[in-house]
């Protein structure tokens, strides 16, 4: 009888590439290695930056010099040695093709898998886009619709010249330069990012996504985020892309900050599928990533997330319910295969009375990765009648992988009301044989076993971002089960 | 449609089917009838392909084709379906989902296009009309919360979906009230034609009021001992196995 056997499948994952990387030759003009005060000024000076700015990132390096690299996270790796990177290179433009025939077939294959529209490909892959369909004027119709609701969205190191009243006002008002260590390192040397601003009242009527940005100004390693809801406006914000995504730099450190002015709704969903390194654990990006949202009264952030991506993830995006009634959602997905390490969950802080938050995480493991889910839930002790619902479910392939739950829990207020549900499940082969009974080969069985376990998060995601992100699942496990 | 000879087949060493011959042409109706741990199952899992068994010996045949080396996907587009005798739940796959993969992924084994979502519906519509099953029902996730008798009815559902040509009824009838025995034959009725067989596997005679079969075999210690017509069963009913098991140990 023709036997599939797990050692059959750890063979196939050994051989398993990341095929669906990709490099792109940049030719950059770039600082020397290793970071310091001239450097954190250099930074600054380049991007023409005001005299607060450059302090501002200045008393951040001073911080991050004497912090220690945190240990804590159920993760481990080779620390990076920080006098090795090179903290500013500015990218050149990437080479222009002229039609799709000159991209990599196999990225086009992982493009038509992940269902990536043919105006997106090219977008993504650096071709020339006709005149009628051109990105720029796309971008620029997008930007005149926004411009006449007041919006304002562009890349933070021109909202640090246009507007900086704005950015002062807010930036590192919810994660302060102290924060953490990856956080004041990113505050002291961040080269790009996004800033948006929705005006009082104003719905936003489109998904703000970061493609639209991608393409003009390369992201860097250490991007910083800045969305402003004011009083009772709405945006849905999207980050990243399913699009696989390589990067020379190893070390990722981003930080996003949300403020929801009373009223406000912040719905944030990041799709994260950074080079998750080959088979043996070699290479991969570090994903360090300091997120969190500020609620006012009345606001809601939402958070969702697509983890598939990255050898290593260290991320909790994080909401201060500081206003009465505030809302703070985490909707998140993870996923490790191979050796990729994953310690990532959501810190809900209850400040406010009335206020309410839900954490839903299901981490799947394969391979021989590690996948942790940390969260707390803080009660502080002016926050009556606070409420949170917490669902962490684990689902795992094979035997030498590992999922962990780490839920923390402290409450001031006696009229807290909290509950934790957590299961782990493993796909088993009765299911498999289920499946395939019914003519659903074992590829596809785990696909619809995985999406079915993700469902409650992925029906978070915006329409046509459910749609890839739940192909990324299929492509991210394929060939993954014991 | 099915031809089986001096089957042997393992789990982990142990010996469980040893030596059986079943034959089943098209048109036709067999019940397997034997006690407890007789290899009843083992033999549904066999034919279906399920991994874990061994075949150490024998032949297995589908219309002319040797099956033995297919993949139970494999099996299962070239006509067989086994409904469970313990249907496993797939959280978050909705009944309706699952079908849907299911039909299209044997279509596509044939080189055929997707079904069209309108015939699908229509299809829904028809064979939940047959079995008299809520519609609410097919949005509710793969047998998860669902009673014993739902299970069988959503396998006998599916089955009517699929339209098998050999279809594997592992104990239908048991967790079936007395209404649902009645509507889960009366569709297994409806579906069987001269070109397609089903093989019922079951402990009470009752089914087989519903469903008359061509043949009745005994199964006991991995071997199919005796055969007889309808009345076969009707004499197990009445006088248990162990007239059987002194007929093969005497
Ligand atoms: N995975 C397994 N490991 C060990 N023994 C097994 C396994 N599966 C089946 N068996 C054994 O094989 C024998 C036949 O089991 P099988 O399920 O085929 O019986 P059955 O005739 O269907 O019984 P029942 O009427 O109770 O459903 C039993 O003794 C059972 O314990
Ligand atoms: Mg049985």
């Amino acid at each position: 009888m023709s036997k599939y056997t797990e050692d059959d499948l750890r063979e196939e994952l050994k051989t398993k590439e990341y095929e669906y990387g990709f490099y792109t030759d940049i030719e950059s003009d770039k600082f020397p290695n290793g970071v310091n005060e001239d450097i954190v000024r250099a930074i600054s000076k380049k991007k023409n930056e005001p005299e607060w700015m450059t302090e501002w990132r200045l008393e951040a390096f001073r911080v991050w010099e004497k912090m220690e690299e945190p240990e804590w996270a159920n993760v481990h790796y080779k620390k990076p040695n920080f006098q090795d990177i090179s903290y500013y290179s500015a990218p050149k433009k990437k080479p222009k093709l002229n039609s799709l025939d000159e991209v990599d077939p196999e990225m086009l294959a992982t493009f038509e898998k992940l269902g990536i529209s043919l105006l997106e490909q090219k977008r993504l892959a650096n071709v020339a886009i006709d005149i009628v369909m051109d990105s720029v004027s796309v971008a620029t119709t997008f930007k005149e619709t926004l411009a006449e609701k007041g919006i304002i969205f562009m890349p933070i190191s021109e909202a640090i010249q246009e507007h900086p009243e704005l950015v002062r006002k807010y930036i590192g008002s919810v994660v302060p330069t102290t924060d953490n260590f990856y956080a004041a390192l990113n505050s002291a040397v961040f080269s790009d990012g996004s800033f948006c601003y929705i005006p009082k009242g104003v719905r936003c009527p489109m998904e703000l996504s970061t493609y639209f940005r991608i393409n003009e100004s390369g992201t860097g390693q250490f991007e910083r985020t800045l969305v402003v809801a004011d009083k009772g406006s709405y945006v849905s914000y999207l980050e990243g892309c399913t699009a696989p995504q390589r990067d020379e730099n190893q070390l990722h450190a981003a930080v996003v900050e949300l403020i929801a002015l009373d009223d406000a709704e912040i719905k944030y969903s990041t799709v994260q599928n950074w080079f998750p390194g080959d088979a043996e654990g070699k290479g991969g990006v570090f994903n360090f990533v300091t997120k969190r949202g500020l609620c006012e009264t009345n606001a809601k952030i939402s958070w969702t997330q697509v983890e598939t991506g990255s050898a290593v993830t260290w991320k909790y995006p994080s909401c201060i319910l500081k206003g009465n009634n505030s809302v703070g959602e985490f909707y998140s997905i993870a996923v490790t295969n191979n050796f990729q390490q994953a310690d990532t969950g959501t810190k809900m802080i209850h400040l406010g009375k009335n206020t309410k938050s839900t954490i839903i995480s299901k981490g799947i493991s394969a391979g021989k990765s590690q996948n942790s889910y940390r969260g707390l839930v803080q009660i502080g002790s002016r926050a009556e009648n606070a409420r949170n619902f917490s669902q962490c479910d684990s689902l795992l392939m094979g035997n030498e992988c590992g999922a962990h739950t780490f839920p923390y829990i402290e409450t001031k207020n006696k009229s807290a009301q909290i509950e934790h549900e957590a299961t782990t499940s493993k796909i088993g082969e009765d299911q498999l044989f289920y499946c395939n009974q019914r003519g659903i080969d074992t590829e596809k069985a785990i696909a619809l076993i995985v999406n079915g376990f993700s469902k409650e998060v992925l029906n978070k995601l915006p329409m046509e971002f459910a749609v890839e992100a739940q192909k990324l699942l299929e492509i991210s496990l394929e060939g993954s089960v014991g | 449609m099915l031809k089986i000879e001096n089957l042997h087949a393992q789990i982990e060493d142990k010996s469980i089917l040893k030596g059986l011959n079943l034959e089943v042409k098209a048109g036709e109706i067999h019940a397997i009838m034997g006690p407890n741990g007789a290899g009843k199952s083992t033999l549904a899992s066999v034919i279906a392909g399920k991994e874990e068994y061994e075949m150490t010996a024998g032949s297995m045949e589908l219309n002319g084709e040797d099956i033995s080396e297919l993949a139970p996907e494999e099996r299962a587009h070239a006509g067989v379906f086994l409904s469970f005798q313990y249907p496993v739940e797939i959280p978050g796959v909705t009944v309706t989902n699952f079908v849907k993969t299911s039909i299209n992924e044997s279509r596509k084994a044939q080189g055929l296009e997707d079904m069209p979502a309108k015939e699908m519906l229509q299809k829904i519509r028809e064979k939940s009309e047959l079995l008299e099953i809520d519609r609410k029902f097919l949005s509710r996730s793969l047998n998860e919360g669902f009673s014993g008798g739902e299970k069988k009815r959503n396998e006998i559902f599916q089955m009517a979906m699929l339209e098998p040509k050999l279809a594997i009824l592992d104990e239908t009838d048991s967790g079936l009230d007395i209404d649902a025995l009645r509507i889960v034959s009366n569709g297994v009725n409806k579906l069987k034609s001269k070109d397609n067989a089903v093989i019922v596997i079951t402990h009470y005679q009752r089914l087989l009021n519903y469903i008359t079969p061509d043949f009745v075999h005994v199964l006991h210690d991995g071997k199919i001992v005796k055969t007889g017509d309808a009345s076969l069963a009707l004499e197990l009913e009445a006088k248990g196995y162990d007239w059987i098991k002194e007929e093969v140990n005497g």
